[in-house]
């Protein structure tokens, strides 16, 4: 497993369905909170047109992409059928109230 | 271990209520499927294209075999059920095998009636109803010349087509004399006899057959009157009975039909029905519509969600053969209390009829040009009332103030590379393809797969249409009333009723109270709720940033890379000197790509970041410049011209009404966004009669307009009424901005809503009734006392400081 963890912030800092953005040079990272604090982070970019989808709306386990409304799934980042592509998930976990996010994206999507 | 549920047909009722199952609950069945026919699920409706040689049969294969193995069901093939044991809960197929039930689903479907004739067993007698039928008249085709059907109904008429492709000579024999009588009145009948004339069928009628004659198999038909008719072929078509056999003979309640209550139940619990074997509330139906609309509300019940009813369909048809348009719908004929109205043109073959009653349309049938056919449904539907433009709504939709598409509306004949979808850039050809490819029956598959229809929506009625060309037929938008988004099956009015009625004051008391199906709604219900709520109890403090649309919440509008566009408000299109120092020196120093002057008479900056708008807002806000809402469903701006402090032709103070209408309505959320402006002289400069609400200023006082629409599809205004005072025309701006808050749908702009509810209506409310009016103009005063607070001030002092900063930042 990668190395390259990094504390991101508590749980609180994040809006109950809704989202913050871990910002880098080589792209932002969106960090999303669920109904039931659950913690996902996918490439800020929609598969689509590179829409925000941190800036979008949480439902469930997928985000709506605030451009042209594409419904993402945040634990894979695959887009909802009939829609294809993918945003890339990075690895999470919680330490206590501290979210901690890996900069390895997980195998499987090229939109990273 | 799960339940069981059997399957008894494989037709497209059945495997549509399987796929809403599988949809609503994929674990909640071991599902079994018996089907007589030895193929997977077809397309019934489609057989007339295949026959006719413009689809193979894969190409109407809804569900091939593969399909049941990827969805663990269980598919018996050629395999029938004759007996059910329903104390010990089995069925017991032809082979001897028995099997177990908890549940079980009859889709049996229809047999084609076959009139006893002398001779009706010969061979070469056939009915038109499954693929084998198919077969044996594309085989007749090959050995003899001559065919005859018999009845000029749907069925009969798409068969006679579908020989005549095949090369045949074809005579139909009709027993009225009227064709499609069941669909079209003598008028429209009369012209698609011509037509079809014209393409050499030979129809005769009224024709009763007496006798078919043959040694083994058919030779000739005679008919009553003594005529002869040479024929190789004879087939039936004259009508379809409920195949009930098995279920009356187990003793489920029979009438013409299986019957069943709302919920799709039969007499026994246990037992479920759908499709054309079913009887509802005295009706049977051969079309498919009323399929889908059963096979959703069953599937509902049968995974125990218990939501929905079904409570009747009232169909539409169109007949499949090709170069010819014909649409009907309801009620076409009348009676004593109806009235008409005729739309005819002989020499270019169009003809339309609607059926009216109490200025609601009851009923429409029409031929050569159908391409309002789904309006005229959506009128029926959603029952309308039709005063207002009763002496357009024969000419069509494209004849209501619609200069945006007009006559390219002619689906048939347009090019395949021609653009249906301008928002998207969908191309007739791609929906074409994209609804035989994936096998598309309804509009929300079309929308999902192309995405034609799914922006703006202007194109639904071209996109329902070419679906309607496409898929053939019987393909019609579900009677009811739509709900509001896939989580609920609630309407846009019963929402908002029960928001008032039982006092729920949140987002989440409304979902928990009409049992949404899902955890936390959709980015189309959770905006909608938020407002309504919201508009319901102004002073409850209920707004949910997170339900907001990404501009409402971040309070600028959202562009194509992520940045944002900041607009002050410039009060009835008014500004100084120092405001536009301070827009000038925000430009300079945030680098702002793009100064830009709005159609509302402001100026808008472009491509700033989120992170940079409370410091801009700020400094904006340092020069009195607040918010302008251009990003919210929201009064954005009010237009004026200078009036007669300026203008030689002037009759009226309209910049300070313009500013007085301003001061008074800015903050208010609205359904969909709220433009006004206000004209000093009738040369309305300010083009108040496109907005939602425009004030024309006149020499003895104020005219005010109402449903105006400058955007996707151009309306003008409706004239409310004429006032005196400067004082009036606020209150009359106040009331109808609340009447329209308080009853449009969510995300329904004033021009589509006052056609669907009528400018009498909001007259008689707001003109007639001084009381109410007074009444709408104080909720909506009060209800801005909450609304009134610039959102730019409070973020720019640290308010929702999380919406725009990272939680992190790298590489800084």
């Amino acid at each position: 497993m990668s190395e390259d963890w990094i504390e991101v912030g508590l749980l609180s800092d994040i809006p109950k369905l809704g989202a913050r953005v871990v910002s880098r040079d080589t792209g932002d990272i969106a960090v999303f909170r669920t109904a039931d604090d659950e913690i996902f982070a996918l490439r800020d970019s929609c598969p689509h047109k590179g829409g925000p989808l941190s800036q979008g709306i949480v439902m469930g386990n997928r985000v709506a992409c605030p451009l042209h409304d594409w419904k993402i799934n945040l634990d894979s980042g695959d887009a909802v059928a009939p829609d294809e592509g993918c945003a890339a998930s990075y690895p999470v976990k919680m330490d206590g109230e501290t979210i901690m996010l890996s900069l390895t994206p997980n195998e499987g999507c090229p939109n990273k | 271990m799960k339940e069981r549920l059997i399957v008894i047909g494989n037709g497209m009722a059945g495997m549509r209520t399987v796929e809403e199952i599988l949809k609503l609950d994929a674990d909640a069945y071991d599902i079994t499927v018996f089907g007589s026919e030895p193929y997977g699920n077809y397309n019934r409706i489609m057989l007339s294209p295949v026959l006719a040689g413009d689809k193979t049969i894969d190409e109407i294969m809804i569900n091939d075999e593969q399909w049941y193995v990827d969805n663990n069901i269980t598919l018996h093939k050629g395999k029938t059920i004759v007996d059910i044991d329903r104390k010990a809960r089995k069925v017991i197929v032809d082979d001897g095998s028995e099997y177990e039930y908890d549940r079980l689903l009859m889709a049996t479907g229809s047999n084609p009636f076959i009139i006893p004739l002398p001779g009706h067993d010969l061979e070469g007698v056939i009915a038109f109803r499954d693929i084998h039928d198919v077969d044996t008249m594309i085989d007749a085709a090959k050995n003899y010349k001559h065919a005859v059907v018999i009845g000029g109904g749907l069925l009969g008429l798409e068969a006679a087509n579908g020989l005549m492709q095949q090369g045949m000579k074809v005579t139909v024999l009709h027993i009225v004399d009227t064709l499609m009588e069941r669909q079209m009145d003598s008028v429209a009948g009369k012209m698609l006899r011509k037509s079809l004339e014209e393409r050499g069928m030979e129809i005769l009628m009224p024709a009763s057959t007496k006798e078919i004659v043959g040694e083994g198999h058919v030779e000739k038909v005679i008919l009553e009157d003594g005529r002869e008719i040479e024929t190789g072929l004879v087939v039936m078509a004259v009508g379809i009975r409920p195949n009930i056999e098995l279920a009356s003979k187990v003793g489920i309640h029979c009438e013409r039909g299986v019957v069943v209550n709302d919920t799709l139940q039969t007499f026994d619990p246990r037992v479920y029905a759908v499709g054309e074997c079913v009887q509802h509330r005295g009706e049977t139906y051969g079309l498919v519509a009323p399929l889908f609309e059963m096979a959703k509300v069953c599937a509902n019940h049968l995974v125990r969600h218990g939501i929905g009813l079904y409570e009747g369909s009232v169909t539409s048809t169109k007949l499949k053969v090709t170069g010819i348009d014909l649409f009907s719908a309801g009620d076409f004929i009348g009676d004593e209390n109806t009235e008409e109205l005729v739309f005819q043109d002989a020499s270019r073959g169009v003809y339309r009829k609607l059926v009216i009653d109490d200025n609601k349309v009851k009923g429409a049938v029409m031929y050569g040009d159908t391409i309002d056919g789904s309006w005229y449904f959506d009128l029926m539907r959603d029952e309308t009332d039709i005063t207002d433009f009763r002496e357009k709504i024969l000419f069509g939709q494209a004849h209501l103030g619609d200069s945006g598409h007009g006559d390219e509306n002619r689906i048939a004949m347009m090019a395949d590379t021609a653009e249906i979808c301008g928002c998207n850039g969908v191309s007739k050809g791609d929906i074409v393809q994209s609804i035989n490819v994936n096998k598309l029956l309804t509009l929300e598959e079309v929308r999902a797969h192309t995405k034609a229809s799914s922006s703006c929506g202007s194109c639904t009625g071209l996109v329902e249409s070419l679906l309607a060309h496409t898929v053939g037929g019987d393909y019609s938008v579900a009677p009811h009333l739509k709900p509001l988004c896939a989580c609920t099956e609630h309407t846009h009015d019963e929402i908002r009723n029960a928001i008032k009625e039982n006092g729920l004051k949140s987002i989440r008391a409304t979902m928990d109270f009409l049992e949404w199906d899902s955890p936390d709604g959709c980015s189309k219900c959770r905006p909608a709720l938020n407002y309504y709520v919201m508009c319901a109890y102004p002073d409850a403090n209920s707004d949910d940033s997170q339900s907001r649309f990404i501009n409402e919440r971040a309070h600028a509008n959202i562009q194509k890379d992520a940045t944002y566009s900041v607009i002050p408000r410039m009060w009835g299109g008014g500004t100084t000197p120092g405001e536009l120092r301070a827009i000038a020196d925000v430009a300079e120093k945030y680098k702002v790509k793009t100064v830009h002057v709005t159609g509302g008479q402001r100026i808008a900056l472009y491509g700033l970041t989120k992170q940079e708008l409370p410091e801009i807002w700020g400094e904006l806000n340092d020069a009195g410049l607040v918010s302008g809402h251009a990003y919210g469903k929201a009064l954005r701006t009010v237009k004026t011209c200078v009036g007669k402090e300026w203008c030689r032709f002037g009759t009226q103070d309209s910049t300070q009404i313009g500013i007085d209408l301003e001061k008074m309505t800015w903050g208010s959320w609205t359904p969909h966004k709220f433009k006004m402006a206000a004209s000093g002289c009738p040369r309305n400069c300010a083009e108040a009669t496109i907005k939602d609400f425009g004030v024309v200023c006149v020499d003895s006082g104020y005219e005010l307009h109402v449903g105006g629409n400058g955007g996707i599809k151009v309306r003008a205004t409706d004239l409310l009424c004429a006032v005196k005072t400067a004082e009036e025309v606020l209150e009359y701006a106040a009331a109808f901005m609340q009447i329209y808050r308080e009853q449009a749908h969510y995300l329904e702009r004033t021009a589509p809503w006052i056609e669907r509810v009528g400018l009498t209506y909001v007259k008689e409310q707001i003109v007639d009734d001084e009381e109410q009016r007074k009444a709408f103009a104080e909720r909506f005063l009060f209800s801005q006392k909450f609304a009134q607070d610039d959102p730019w001030e409070a973020r720019a002092k640290g308010a929702e400081k999380h919406e725009f900063e990272p939680i992190k930042q790298l590489n800084a």
